[in-house]
């Protein structure tokens, strides 16, 4: 059932060329809750194809909350959420996989499935998903692991690596068919600096090799400046959205005193 | 997607090695190269490359390609590690933009050569080590069991830190959340004793015996046993997998650097409580055990309520009871013992706790019937 919203679906692909107007997913009237405690109304905003969208806002706001409902791992309370145009809740079974067949995700811990090596973890959703043969995924396997600087790490299991690594290997098993969205909850958590800077260029990288549309939740300001190009800032004590837009336009004109303060780390109230 | 004017969009994926005058490569690919259909392999390419004269340069055509995705990367990455061992030079150029992207963030990060080494260890290497590991295990039990006794030193001087409720929790756990499954598997057992005691005493008469029959196996082992393996399935598992998973979050870290003994706090509590409540539950099951009999026998076989009760009170003496329920204390220790153990020694992952949460399982019940074979023998020899 495709109900409410409608946009014209474009063939796409990796390495297509990205319009950064045309919504790809789109948020109308949103209200997440968790029973009787509501944690965010009325959200309305679209992410366009290709963009970086940064979902931003102070700790227990509801940004991961919001990231769940966006890859339908959570019903929302009110309202809907459209990826191409199809309801994800609204949509049967059938479209509801395929939705989510072009869509990875990137969970903050990284999320491995410690029984498996890293080639097993990134081989799953291609053996769950295509016809392929055991040696054409292992090439896939390999090449994923290889965007990733995990080369030679193919028969490690998650315990046996990095925090960083984790992640990477997790960004890994998210890129494995080709999504057209990536999404990534709190990706420079829990990683230094460099590491986060490499980070967030391997993001851009492949929204500009991939074609795809990226959402991203985070609180780390240099990640948000430095690959965000729109977003929505959610508050925990209005429990809605205060602000919408390219973050750098959001710091130099936003007049909100709760955004302002955070995205220049408190500076803005101390003067 | 790219698509250009002289490639029908479903065209097929192909691959085609030309050779120009000066004796440059030029690989081209055309058509659509996606993993959901059936693309050509480089291998033939490969070798046609190998057999020709050698070549100091490659370039690809890629004009023609109506469609990719990680399918076309696959193979270029073959062809491009296959030049790099030949010492031929590579022009991506050729190559739509986020084609030579990808390609160069594949090979920004020079692989782990040394690869996991996976060295298989010949056999007496291997039989060495199972038996260094198997030495290091029971040192390691050793170590265990020795800490569990300094804490219950340090219980009974008053200096052991644990929260009052988290012992009754415990104890509520191991005791009354149990009753309801120790009451079926225990009178299943009873009914089960009585049937199958009835074949052989109803071919002389003798169905009377099957309250001896029911009452002595269940007072004196059955009972204690049948509760020991519930409550390693039940109990055991559960420490495990809770104390396990406390590892894996670092919770007991932090016990740690808060100056709190995890021994005290986790252990002891559990080690305490499924101790002295696997005799109450062995006396219940005893009951329900009797109860099953009693079931058979007045339903099946003629014998009154009285008369089964009358039998069962004259054969079962304070002896049998004795050695059911110090069994089940000795029961009782074992598991919580393994239980804990198994969970303190849990590794820093989700299939850690797996593992952790079956070895207790596994190791709880085997020194049940180990301890019952050692009762046995014991009380055979003093004869009890």
């Amino acid at each position: 059932m495709l109900s409410g919203y409608r946009t014209n679906v474009r063939p796409s692909g990796p390495g297509g060329e990205v319009s950064g107007l045309e919504p790809h997913i789109v948020v109308r009237d949103l209200t997440m809750a968790y029973g009787s405690n509501l944690i965010q109304r009325d959200l309305n905003f679209s992410v366009n194809r290709g963009d970086v969208f940064i979902i931003m806002g102070g700790s227990g706001c509801g940004k991961s909350t919001l990231l769940r409902h966006l890859i339908g791992l959570q019903k929302p309370a009110k309202g809907s959420v459209f990826c191409d145009g199809v309801s994800i809740w609204g949509a049967d079974s059938k479209e509801r996989d395929a939705l989510l067949r072009r869509c990875g995700v990137l969970y903050q811990s990284g999320a491995l499935w410690s029984s498996m090596t890293l080639a097993e973890n990134v081989a799953l959703s291609l053996e769950q998903y295509t016809d392929l043969s055991p040696a054409r995924i292992r090439e896939v396997v390999s090449f994923k692991l290889s965007l990733v600087g995990l080369r030679g790490f193919e028969e490690y299991y998650p315990a046996e690596i990095s925090g960083g690594m984790k992640k990477r290997a997790g960004l890994a098993r998210a890129i494995a068919l080709d999504p057209e969205i990536l999404f990534f909850d709190e990706p420079s958590a829990g990683l230094d600096p460099v590491s986060a800077r490499l980070l967030d260029d391997l993001i851009l990288e492949l929204r500009d090799s991939l074609g795809a549309t990226i959402v991203v939740v985070t609180h780390d300001l240099p990640s948000i400046f430095a690959i965000g190009n729109n977003s929505v800032f959610l508050d925990a004590t209005t429990k809605t959205m205060i602000a919408a837009g390219n973050p750098k336009e959001l710091l130099e004109r936003c007049e909100n005193v709760t955004v302002r303060n955070f995205l220049t780390r408190g500076e803005a109230g101390r003067a | 997607m790219s698509s250009s004017p002289e490639s029908a969009p479903d065209m097929p994926g192909r691959l085609e090695l030309e050779r120009l005058s000066d004796g440059a490569l030029v690989v081209v690919v055309s058509g659509r190269w996606t993993l959901d259909r059936e693309l050509p392999h480089a291998d033939q390419l490969l070798t046609g490359i190998e057999e020709g004269p050698k070549a100091d340069i490659l370039s690809f055509d890629g004009t023609r390609l109506s469609g990719w995705d990680s399918g076309l990367l696959i193979t270029l990455v073959r062809i491009v590690e296959y030049c790099s061992q030949a010492h031929i030079a590579v022009d991506r150029n050729g190559l739509p933009k986020g084609v030579r992207r990808l390609l160069e963030l594949a090979f920004a990060v020079p692989g782990n050569k040394g690869g996991k080494e996976t060295q298989q260890l010949p056999l007496l290497a291997r039989v060495g080590a199972t038996a260094i590991n198997q030495w290091l295990s029971f040192l390691a039990v050793l170590d265990f069991l020795g800490e569990i006794t300094i804490a219950t030193g340090r219980l009974f001087t008053g200096r052991a830190k644990f929260r009052r409720l988290d012992l009754w929790l415990a104890i509520q756990e191991c005791g009354a959340d149990a009753l309801p499954i120790v009451s079926l598997i225990s009178v299943l057992v009873g009914l089960i004793l009585a049937f199958v005691g009835s074949i052989q005493l109803k071919t002389f008469g003798a169905q009377i015996y099957m309250a001896d029959l029911v009452g002595i196996a269940m007072v004196r082992a059955m009972g204690a046993i049948m509760t020991g393996i519930i409550m390693a399935g039940r109990t055991g598992a559960s420490f495990a997998a809770r104390i396990g998973t406390m590892q894996v979050n670092e919770e007991i870290d932090a016990l740690q650097t808060t100056g709190v003994a995890p021994l005290d706090f986790l252990v002891l509590p559990r080690i305490i409580a499924l101790t002295f409540m696997m005799p109450l539950l062995t006396l219940y099951a005893d009951l329900m055990g009797g109860l099953g009999g009693l079931i058979v026998a007045v339903t099946g076989f003629d014998i009154s309520f009285r008369e089964y009760y009358n039998e069962t009170k004259n054969t079962l003496t304070m002896t049998n009871l004795g050695i059911g329920l110090f069994s089940s204390l000795v029961f009782g220790f074992l598991i919580s013992f393994c239980g804990c153990l198994k969970g303190m020694q849990c590794g820093r992952s989700a299939s850690a706790v797996g593992d952790a949460t079956t070895s207790a399982v596994v190791t709880g019940i085997v020194s049940i019937i180990v301890a019952t074979a050692i009762i046995t023998v014991v009380c055979n020899a003093f004869g009890i």
